[in-house]
């Protein structure tokens, strides 16, 4: 796809023709044995081979007429499209950057006010005060409480992979120690959530130092595959130490968070009766949307502030350049396990939170999917841009929530379509289209932490990796 | 030698990359307001010795003293906190950092203290860097960014410093701008210099002493005015080419 050319279209029409049929030929070869033939069981047991041409034809033909059109039409449009993006860089620089500034503070407005945007809307659309409360329970819940906690995970990653350049592959172990060290604590001691929201973050901090003192050594590929294996430990230790952790059934019952001592339980004592509204459960959500929205601006102001100090300079540092980094007095030890452990932290933060939100912990929520979402997230939202990484969250969460409620698809397909099972194909493809589309993440720049006269972005297409 | 003079003195050391022996029974030495320089061919094990100062890799056997202080055995950041500085092989500058703050980096020992002082020093000898302030560092020219592993090895007021091939890959007029630039802070702030080039006759013409490296020995050591006029420095470094 890498030719650029475009001065002879007649050729490039002939040339998209037999790229085409290529493609249609290959997909042919590959997809017939795959997607031509099924084996079904009949009703007597026998293995019956079925024929399935249709499809078959679908997925040649879109194999064939994709390839088509992206050889003849797409490619040539990106061609032009880049040529005249570099003519216009710097004007449009300009008015990218002006909208940028402004990105993150509309953001974060619209994200303190979306509760009461959903609810407002939604009681407008029932006509009722209360049909709204109950009507934004799922948006609030399965939307911005689930969005944010990743976001949450996925900025705590950012220090990690981010800044001080460590590639972890085992994020989710801390985010385990928080929920399982809130779960048990709570439910053991009957010790309150604000007490043990730090108290989990702690435990996690020093879990990553645990994690951080035998990887000392390694970068790159090596860390990636020990932090992996650290990830698996954690959890089988959930699943087999069953005296304490009850294995895979999990703890559940476990005590809700409170809002400085006021239960959110109904009756007498609870949030609702004092306030004297109508009972309702949107209340502890709502609650819940607000808790985790400040957790997660707690981990981005402390990044933001970090990054302007020693340590944070010294993690970016150290990503950069780690022999130049000690030559310079920097004391690489410490500097990475100060990473480990913030990174560490903020999962357990959020862990801590994930346990009082659901009531329930297994170690099923904990696998290593999760650490490879939370690491795809930040990879597409560019590596240490926190709006970017923001953005990532709330479109492959989001994204991933509202492929749930593709019921009208089985319109199109039949019933037999269940759009759930295509969820994760989808993530795939968009994060495909996305790194081919932005190789850096959807924010590639690096905002120098220092600046003499003015910011300036350091764009993208420098921003790679290794010595200039 | 005057032994006690000396700040840098490196004494019969022997460092291996696993088995392979790159450096045997080396001895130099640097004393205070010198400037000293270690020529020889590629592979010689300039880099290696210069890196086996600052420990990486750590020499096998032999002992390194900086200012009657042995460091052979101590961590990288505690010899560069001695200020002992360093533009290493390569640069190694922070490409994705700015100049600035790459020059932050170099100041990190004093926590910043000296900063604004002595990023003026560091502008007065390289004006360019001035100009470049809030670039990236990967975006200079090679001689930029020589510039600036030089200056930031500065920013760590340094008692000692380092310089590994600072014309490596430069044009002549860069390379004698800063060979210039590296004279007159010797002459002007007395700083101890010890300068690994391949550029011999350069090297030699800026600095008192020279050694010449073979093969991870140190063949020859003398005065530089004499080692520019030996037949055999001349006949393996000199002719044929003029830097």
């Amino acid at each position: 796809m890498a030719d650029v050319q475009t001065s002879n279209p007649e050729s490039n029409f002939a040339k998209a023709v037999k790229e085409g049929l290529v493609a249609a030929a290959l997909a042919l070869g590959l997809f017939l044995l795959i997607v031509g033939f099924r084996t079904d069981q009949n009703i007597r047991n026998e293995l019956v081979l079925n024929q399935r041409w249709g499809l078959l034809a679908i997925f040649v033909l879109v194999a064939g007429i994709g390839r088509f059109l992206l050889t003849a039409y797409v490619t040539p449009w990106n061609a032009a499209r880049a040529l005249s993006k570099r003519t216009v860089a710097a004007k449009e620089a300009k008015e990218q950057s002006a909208f940028r500034k402004s990105f993150p503070k509309i953001g974060l407005a619209l994200l303190f006010v979306y509760p009461f945007l959903v609810i407002g809307t939604l009681a407008l659309y029932n006509g009722s005060m209360m049909g709204g409360l109950q009507g934004s329970l799922k948006y609030v819940d399965n939307f911005g409480i689930q969005i944010l906690i990743y976001v949450m995970l996925a900025w705590g990653l950012n220090i990690v992979i981010g800044l001080a350049g460590l590639l972890d592959l085992g994020y989710v172990a801390f985010y385990a120690v928080g929920a399982y060290s809130y779960a048990l604590l709570s439910s053991h001691f009957g010790l309150s959530f604000w007490l043990l929201l730090p108290m989990a973050g702690i435990f996690a901090a020093l879990w990553g130092i645990v994690l951080g003192f035998p990887v000392l050594r390694l970068r790159g590929d090596y860390l990636a595959i020990v932090t992996l294996a650290f990830g698996e430990i954690i959890r089988l230790v959930l699943i087999n130490w069953t005296v304490v952790t009850k294995g895979t059934f999990g703890i559940s019952g476990i005590a809700k968070a409170t809002l400085f001592g006021i239960p959110f339980t109904p009756g007498p004592g609870g949030f609702a009766n004092l306030l004297g509204l109508p009972n309702s459960g949107v209340y502890y959500k709502i609650f819940l949307y607000y808790l985790i929205l400040l957790l997660a601006l707690l981990t981005a102001w402390v990044t933001i502030r970090l990054r302007r100090m020693p340590i944070g300079r010294a993690w970016e540092a150290l990503r950069e350049d780690e022999i130049a980094c000690r030559s310079l007095g920097i004391n690489t030890t410490t500097t990475k396990l100060t990473a480990f452990a913030t990174g560490a932290m903020f999962g357990g933060f959020a862990g801590s939170f994930f346990a009082a939100r659901q009531g329930f912990v297994s170690p099923e929520s904990f696998v290593f999917l999760e650490s490879a979402i939370i690491l795809a997230i930040v990879v597409l939202g560019g590596m240490g841009s926190l709006v970017g990484i923001a953005i990532a969250a709330a479109v492959m969460i989001g994204g991933t929530e509202l492929l749930r409620e593709l019921e009208f698809l089985k319109h199109i397909f039949g019933n037999d379509f269940t759009p759930e099972l295509y969820r994760m194909l989808l993530f795939g493809l968009a994060m495909i289209v996305v790194m081919v589309w932005k190789p850096r993440g959807f924010v590639g720049n690096r905002e120098p932490s220092a600046f003499l006269h003015k910011r300036k972005l350091v764009s993208s297409e420098f921003t790679k990796e290794g010595h200039g | 030698m005057a032994e006690n003079k000396a700040l840098l003195s490196i004494e019969n050391v022997e460092t291996y990359y696993g088995n392979i022996r790159a450096l045997s029974g080396v001895t130099v030495h640097a004393d205070a307001g010198e400037i000293v320089t270690l020529i020889g061919a590629n592979g010689a094990g300039k880099s290696t010795l210069m890196m086996t100062i600052f420990g990486m890799p750590r020499a096998r056997s032999g002992r390194i003293m900086f200012d009657g202080k042995d460091i052979t055995q101590l961590p990288t950041h505690e010899i560069a906190r001695l200020r002992i500085a360093q533009s290493p092989e390569g640069r190694r500058i922070f490409p994705r950092m700015t100049v600035q703050e790459n020059l932050q980096m170099g100041a990190s020992l004093d926590k910043l203290e000296y900063f604004d002082e002595d990023v003026r020093k560091v502008f007065d000898l390289f004006p360019r860097l001035k100009e470049r302030i809030n670039q990236r560092g990967g975006t200079l020219s090679g001689g930029e960014q020589q510039m600036l592993a030089i200056g930031r090895a500065l920013m760590a007021r340094p008692r000692l410093l380092l310089l590994d091939e600072p014309s490596l890959g430069l044009a002549p007029l860069i390379i004698k701008h800063i060979f210039e630039a590296i004279k007159e802070l010797n002459k002007t702030t007395g700083l101890t210099v010890f300068l690994v080039e391949q550029n011999a006759f350069g090297a030699l013409k800026l600095a008192d002493r020279g050694y010449v490296m073979v093969n991870g020995i140190v063949t020859m050591s003398g005065a530089s005015k004499d080692l520019l006029a030996n037949p055999e420095v001349r006949a393996a470094y000199l002719e044929g080419g003029r830097h």
